[in-house]
C-alpha cells in the first residue's frame, strides 16, 4: 500500500478550478518529483495534502487512511510535514527557536534532542548560527533552516515546495544533496520543483502537472529522456 | 541646524499656545524664582541645541556652533510669536494666548525688545544643550539625574507635601517648602546635588569590578524584599489619594497583562478589549449588588471566579467569528465587539436586568474574615495581590508550550499551521485568557467604585491599554507595569494638567515610535541578552530543546 495516495483531487479557489482530478501516489522510501510550469497547481497539491486546503472531491490517503477531513495539525502529528514555499522562517526568532518550533507536536524530549543533532549534522551551518536571529540568515541558510525545522517534527513524509527557488547553483547542489541524505535516512519525500533537471537527478519517479492535471508520469530516468519534458523543462 | 531649531521653535510655540506653559507656570521649581513652565520653555532650546550638536559631525567648534544656532532659532521663533501677537489678535484663534502667557514669554519686555532677549536666551540654552551633547556621559548623566529629581519634586510637590504632613516631619517640610508655596532654593539645591552626587558615585563605581560583594542571586533577593516593602508601604505613606491612583494603575496593569497575551504574544490586535473589563465588572455588580439589580447577593469572593469565567467565555465568543480575520480587519471587527457590549449594557431593552444608563448600584465592598476592604488604601492591597497572581500566571503561560504556539502564530500564521499548531484552539485560548485577566480587573473596579455604568467602558480605555503595552514593550510583562505607571499613573497624579493629558500622550507615543520603537522594557531584547551570555551554542541548544519539550510533554 502506498504511503501517500492522492485520488482524483478537485480543488477550487472560488470559481478557479485549480486541480482537475489529480491522482498520484508516493511509496514509502521514495523521492517523487512533482514538476510543472508556474500556476500548474503544484503548491495547491501540497497544501491539499497538508490539509491547508480542502478538496471539493477526491481524497488524500496516508497508508490507506483518509486524511481529507483531518485538520492540519493532526496531519502533522500523523507524520506528514510541509516545508512551505519561499523559505518562510520565523524571522524574529533565533535559529534554535525556529527548530524548537518545528518540534512543536513532539512529546519525546530524547527523540527531539537526537533530531536536533541530526539536523545540525545535515546542515553544520545551522549549528554555527544556532543563536542568530533567523531573519538575518542568507537565503540558502534560511532554506536549510526551513527544511531542518520541518525535520524536527520527525516526518514520515516530507513535502517540499520549491526548495531551490532563488538560490545560487552551488547552494542548489547542497540542498539537493541534503534532500538525498534525508531520504537515505528513511524519510519519504514529495518534491515540488521548477528545476526539473535537478529534481529528476534525485527523484525515483516523477509527475508532470499542467493546468491542474497530471499529463505525464513515470520513472525519473524515463522522464529525463522524454522529448516533451526535454523541450518544456530541460531546455532542449 | 536651522531646521532643527525651527522644529523645536514650532514645538515651543505650540505648547505655549496650547496653554501648557501657562498651566505649568503655576507650579514653582523654586518659589518666587523659577516655575516649571519656565523650565519647559528653557528646556526646548536646550533640547534643540542638543539634537543639533548630536547630528552635526564636524569639529567640536562646529557642533557647539550648531547647538548655538539651533537654540537661538527657537528663541527667534518665540520672539516672533510675541511680536506677532502685538500685531494681530491671536486670542481669536487661540483661547490660551492670554496676556499672562505673553508676559511670561517676553519676560515683561515690550514686544520689539522681546525678541533679542529671546534669541539670546535661546542661544545660551542651545549652547548648554550642545555642551551636554559633547561632554562625556560621566558628566552629563549625574546632571541629568539631578535635574530630573529636582523637576520631579517640583511636579509632584503636592504629593510630597502630603507625605510630609505629619507634625513630626514639620521641620523637613519647612526646610524644603515655603509655607503655602513652592520648594525653597536650599531644598531644591540639596535635592539636585544629592541626587547628582549619587548618580556620579554610581557611575564611578560601575567600572570597578565587584563593588558590592553580593552574588547576583542575593542581590536579586535583596531587591525583591525592598520592592515588596516599598509596595506595602506606599499607600500608608502616600495616603488615600496615592492609593487610589495606584489602584487605577493596578487595574490597567491587569487589563494590560490580558491584552498583552492577545496582542503582544499572539499578535492578535484587539481594539474592543474594554468589553471584557466591563463584563467582569457587570458580573460582579449583578451577583453582589444589594440594590434593585442584584440577583444573588453573593459575596465578592464567590462572584470573582464567576466573573473570570464569564469574561473568559466572552473572550472565546469574540474569538470564534474573528478566527479567520487578520490584520486591519481584525482591528475593526474587535472594535465593533467593544462597542456592541457597551451599547448592550446601555440599551433600554436590557434595562430591567442591567440598569441601562443608570447602571448597577449598591455594590458592597469585599469583606474577608470580618475585615472590610473599604477605602482605596485597602483595595490597593487587593489589587496588588491580584496583579501579582495574574502576572505570575502570564509569566508561566509565556514560557509554556501554549506561549510558544502564540509566538509562532504572531510570527507567521501559515507556517505555524504547517508545523502542526492548532490555530483554532490556540487563538481562542489567547482571547479567552486575555479576557479573563481583564475580568479580574473589572471585578475589582466594580467594588472600588461601588457601582457600574456603561459610560465607564469607553473605547478610550481600550486605546489606552493598547498604548500602555506599546510604550512598555510588546510582549513584556514588566513592560506592562511600567507602561501603566507612566501612561496612567503619571497623568492621574498630575490631575490639574488633565486637559493636556492627550497632548502629552500623543507626544510621548510619537517620540517613542521614533526613538525607542521596541518600548521601555522590551521582551525580546532581554531574552537575547540572556542568550548572549552563553558561549557554546550546542550545549545551549541541548538544554533549550530539552527544557522546551519536557515542559511541553
Ligand atoms: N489563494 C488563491 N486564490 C485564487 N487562486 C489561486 C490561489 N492560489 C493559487 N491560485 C491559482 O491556482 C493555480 C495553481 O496555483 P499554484 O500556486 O498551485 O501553482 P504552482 O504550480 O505552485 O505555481 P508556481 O510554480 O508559480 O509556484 C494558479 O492558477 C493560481 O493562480
Ligand atoms: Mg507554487
Amino acid at each position: 500500500m502506498a504511503l501517500l495516495e492522492l485520488v482524483d483531487l478537485h480543488v477550487y479557489y472560488g470559481n478557479i478550478h485549480a486541480l482537475k482530478g489529480v491522482s498520484l501516489h508516493v511509496e514509502a522510501g521514495e523521492i517523487v518529483a512533482l514538476l510543472g510550469a508556474n500556476g500548474a497547481g503544484k503548491s495547491t497539491t501540497l497544501k491539499t495534502v497538508s490539509g491547508l486546503l480542502r478538496p471539493r472531491s477526491g481524497s488524500v490517503r496516508l497508508e490507506g487512511e483518509d486524511l481529507t477531513r483531518t485538520p492540519p495539525h493532526r496531519i502533522v502529528e500523523r507524520g506528514v510535514v510541509q516545508v512551505p514555499e519561499g523559505r518562510r522562517v520565523f524571522g524574529q526568532l533565533t535559529v534554535l527557536e525556529n527548530l524548537e518550533m518545528g518540534a512543536f507536536t513532539r512529546t519525546d524530549p530524547q527523540g527531539v534532542r537526537e533530531d536536533l543533532e541530526r539536523v545540525f549534522s545535515l546542515f553544520p551551518r545551522l549549528k554555527e548560527r544556532a543563536g542568530q536571529v533567523a531573519g538575518t540568515l542568507s537565503g540558502g541558510e534560511q532554506q536549510m533552516l526551513a527544511i531542518g525545522r520541518a525535520l524536527m517534527a520527525r516526518p514520515r513524509a516530507l513535502l517540499m515546495d520549491e526548495p531551490s527557488m532563488g538560490l545560487a547553483p552551488l547552494l542548489v547542489e547542497q540542498i539537493f544533496d541534503a534532500i538525498q541524505e534525508i531520504n537515505r535516512q528513511g524519510t519519504t519525500i514529495l518534491l515540488v520543483e521548477q528545476n526539473a533537471y535537478m529534481a529528476l537527478q534525485v527523484a525515483h519517479r516523477g509527475y508532470v502537472l499542467q493546468t491542474g492535471e497530471v499529463v505525464l508520469s513515470g520513472p525519473a530516468e524515463q522522464l529525463r529522456e522524454n522529448p516533451e519534458v526535454k523541450r518544456a523543462y530541460l531546455g532542449g | 541646524m536651522w531646521r532643527v531649531g525651527l522644529v523645536f521653535g514650532a514645538v515651543a510655540s505650540f505648547v505655549s499656545l496650547a496653554g501648557l506653559v501657562e498651566a505649568l507656570h503655576g507650579r514653582w521649581v523654586v518659589d518666587g524664582v523659577l516655575s516649571t513652565g519656565q523650565v519647559l520653555l528653557l528646556a526646548i532650546p536646550m533640547a534643540s541645541g542638543w539634537t543639533a550638536a548630536r547630528r552635526s559631525s564636524g569639529s567640536l567648534a562646529a557642533r557647539v556652533g550648531a547647538g548655538l544656532v539651533a537654540g537661538a532659532t527657537v528663541g527667534l521663533c518665540v520672539g516672533l510669536l510675541v511680536w506677532l501677537r502685538s500685531q494681530v489678535d491671536l486670542r481669536g484663534m487661540f483661547v490660551n494666548a492670554s496676556p499672562a502667557l505673553f508676559q511670561l514669554l517676553s519676560g515683561g519686555r515690550p514686544p520689539q525688545a522681546a525678541w533679542p532677549a529671546a534669541v539670546a536666551a535661546g542661544g545660551v540654552m542651545g549652547l548648554v544643550g550642545a555642551a551636554g551633547a559633547c561632554a562625556p556621559a560621566r558628566v552629563t548623566r549625574p546632571l541629568l539625574v539631578g535635574a530630573s529629581a529636582a523637576l520631579s519634586l517640583a511636579l509632584f510637590q503636592e504629593l510630597v507635601l502630603l507625605v510630609l504632613q505629619p507634625e513630626s516631619l514639620a521641620p523637613v517640610r519647612d526646610w524644603l517648602f515655603v509655607a503655602g508655596g513652592g520648594p525653597t532654593a536650599q531644598g531644591m539645591a540639596a535635592v539636585l546635588t544629592l541626587s547628582a552626587a549619587l548618580a556620579a558615585l554610581r557611575h564611578a563605581s560601575r567600572g570597578r569590578a565587584g563593588r558590592l560583594a553580593l552574588p547576583p542571586r542575593a542581590q536579586r533577593m535583596a531587591w525583591s524584599v525592598v520592592g515588596v516593602l516599598l509596595l506595602a508601604a506606599l499607600p500608608v505613606a502616600g495616603g488615600p489619594f496615592l492609593a487610589q491612583v495606584l489602584v487605577i494603575v493596578g487595574l490597567y496593569t491587569l487589563m494590560g497583562l490580558g491584552l498583552n497575551l492577545e496582542v503582544g504574544l499572539a499578535g492578535l490586535l484587539d481594539l474592543g478589549f474594554v468589553a471584557f473589563f466591563a463584563i467582569g465588572a457587570y458580573t460582579v455588580g449583578l451577583l453582589t449588588s444589594v440594590g434593585e439589580h442584584g440577583i444573588a447577593h453573593w459575596s465578592f469572593w464567590a462572584a470573582v471566579p464567576v466573573a473570570v469565567l464569564v469574561s473568559l467565555i466572552a473572550g472565546v465568543i469574540l474569538g470564534i467569528p474573528v478566527l479567520g480575520i487578520r490584520g486591519d480587519y481584525l482591528a475593526i471587527a474587535t472594535l465593533g465587539f467593544g462597542e456592541i457590549v457597551r451599547l448592550l449594557v446601555l440599551s433600554d431593552a436590557l434595562r430591567p436586568w442591567l440598569g441601562g444608563s443608570q447602571g448597577v448600584l449598591a455594590i458592597p465592598k469585599p469583606v474577608l474574615a470580618g475585615f472590610e476592604f473599604s477605602g482605596p488604601q485597602h483595595l490597593y492591597y487587593l489589587t496588588v495581590v491580584a496583579s501579582a497572581v495574574v502576572a505570575y500566571v502570564a509569566w508561566r503561560l509565556q514560557d509554556s508550550r501554549l506561549g510558544r504556539a502564540w509566538m509562532a502564530i504572531r510570527e507567521d500564521e501559515d507556517v505555524a499551521e504547517a508545523l502542526g499548531i492548532n490555530l483554532v484552539s490556540v487563538k481562542l485560548l489567547a482571547y479567552g485568557l486575555g479576557a479573563a485577566f481583564a475580568g479580574v480587573g473589572g471585578a475589582i473596579f466594580a467594588v472600588m467604585v461601588g457601582s457600574v455604568f456603561p459610560h465607564s467602558f469607553q473605547l478610550l480605555i481600550s486605546i489606552q491599554v493598547l498604548a500602555l503595552i506599546i510604550v512598555g514593550g510588546m510582549g513584556s510583562i514588566p513592560g506592562v507595569m511600567v507602561g501603566s505607571a507612566v501612561l496612567i499613573g503619571l497623568p492621574e497624579l498630575l490631575r490639574e494638567f488633565g486637559e493636556f493629558r492627550f497632548l502629552v500622550y500623543g507626544a510621548v507615543l510619537v517620540a517613542m515610535m521614533l526613538l525607542r520603537p521596541e518600548g521601555l522594557l522590551p521582551a525580546a531584547a532581554q531574552r537575547r541578552e540572556l542568550r548572549a551570555v552563553e558561549e557554546e551554542p550546542v550545549e545551549l541548544a541541548r538544554a533549550a530543546v530539552g527544557a522546551a519539550t519536557e515542559g511541553g510533554g
